[in-house]
């Protein structure tokens, strides 16, 4: 089934973005408010590649210091051991707890950068209006927006372990500054998935001009 | 996916929030878990947890791990209280949309389970070097990656929309409403 179904916007109408309901615009260059909830309505939401390029931009700086910084100080008898977020993953495969580890290493690593892969996949895509598989694209946004929250795995395992060992003198644990980074990656991302108007993945090749920007 | 209209939708989701409050409070009461080693005890709660990133120098991480482990689940179970309260009786206030709305976006910042797979990772690495004891705020914890997911499966928002007062409504328009430019309805 190749052929295009026809969208909204296309049809002159327009969709709430939060009770979902299709009304005529009052104007067709300001839609203005939902006549059932009464938020406002936008074609498209407004500049909605723009602040997704800005978020994924951000997101993909903080991933390097994120990965290279230590998220764990370990001090046991006055001596100090920095780990940071492969350190842990290797560490949790060499105690023994492989799946653990692969949980680590996917939620970690894999996830985040696979996010911001996609994200800015979809964003050339759409920006070149490039005609392919739009149900495709449509599922891997889900997918981002799905998976993104799972990112946060790493803070939580180092915020418990950081309020569980604090036996001084004898051993305690410190978070390293990779953390805050790392954090930020995550709400990045997901803040990046939130700003994509997913509708915007329709437009291309519809000639859904008025829908960028 | 499209949904079929779940068979009872505002009483059960109503149930299970007021179940997923009680359960949200102990969660956040009690001791998540405790270790002892070499004679010395230590014990912590969410945000325990939370406190400890804080006073070790990193204040924006404690944030984000409060606000995704407690005030993001906290202010979705009252936003969907509120909601659920309100269109029992019909018609809806109005401004119940206005609150769904706040509830649905705290959904995804929510993040028990996240953090339940978070605790179990910290508790395996911890277990190499001390006892660690289970508490009963785990045990809620536990509860409350059920509950969640609970919730949303049951409750369908179009069946609070249906029941909302439409915001275009004269009554509306004569209380302030109408000076805001509003598209027709394809009804």
């Amino acid at each position: 089934m190749t052929a295009t179904a026809l969208t909204a916007a296309q049809a002159g109408l327009v969709a709430c973005e939060t009770c979902k309901l299709l009304s005529r615009p009052a104007h067709p260059e300001h839609p203005g408010h939902c006549p059932r909830c009464g938020a406002e309505l936008e074609f498209r939401v407004v500049n909605s590649l723009q602040y997704t390029w800005a978020l994924v931009i951000a997101a993909a700086i903080c991933y390097i210091p994120a990965n290279m910084l230590p998220v764990l100080t370990t001090t046991t008898f006055g001596s100090a051991d920095s780990d940071t977020i492969m350190g842990g993953v290797v560490f949790l495969y060499t105690s023994g707890s492989w799946p653990l580890a692969l949980i680590v290493l996917v939620a970690s690593v894999m996830v985040p950068l696979g996010k911001l892969v996609a994200l800015g996949y979809l964003l050339i895509v759409v920006q070149r209006g490039s005609v392919g598989d739009m149900r495709q694209r449509t599922r891997l946004y889900r997918m981002v927006e799905f998976i993104g929250r799972w990112s946060m795995l790493d803070v939580f395992v180092d915020t418990f372990t950081v309020a569980l060992i604090q036996l001084q003198p004898l051993m305690s644990v410190e978070p390293g500054p990779g953390v805050l980074f790392f954090a930020a990656v995550v709400v990045l991302t997901m803040l990046a998935a939130e700003s994509f108007d997913p509708r915007l993945i329709w437009d291309a090749g519809t000639g859904g001009e008025r829908a960028h920007g | 996916m499209l949904a079929t209209r779940p068979s009872d939708p505002i009483d059960l989701p109503f149930a299970l929030t007021v179940t997923a409050a009680i359960v949200f409070i102990i969660a956040n009461t009690m001791p998540l878990m405790a270790i002892s080693a070499v004679g010395r005890h230590a014990s912590t709660t969410i945000l325990g947890g939370a406190y400890q990133m804080w006073v070790t120098g990193e204040q924006i991480t404690a944030v984000v791990v409060a606000f995704c482990a407690v005030i993001a689940p906290g202010l979705y179970i009252l936003f969907m209280l509120t909601v659920l309260t309100a269109v029992r009786r019909p018609p809806a206030p109005h401004w119940v949309g206005e609150v769904l709305r706040w509830g649905l976006h705290m959904q995804p910042w929510s993040m028990y389970e996240v953090m339940l797979l978070g605790i179990l990772v910290a508790l395996i690495k911890i277990a190499e070097l001390a006892m660690v004891d289970p508490g009963i705020g785990m045990y809620a914890v536990g509860a409350l990656v059920m509950l969640f997911p609970a919730i949303m499966v049951s409750f369908d928002a179009r069946e609070v929309w249906q029941r909302v007062e439409w915001a275009d409504d004269e009554m509306f328009s004569a209380h302030g409403g109408g000076d805001v430019v509003r598209a027709e309805a394809v009804r």
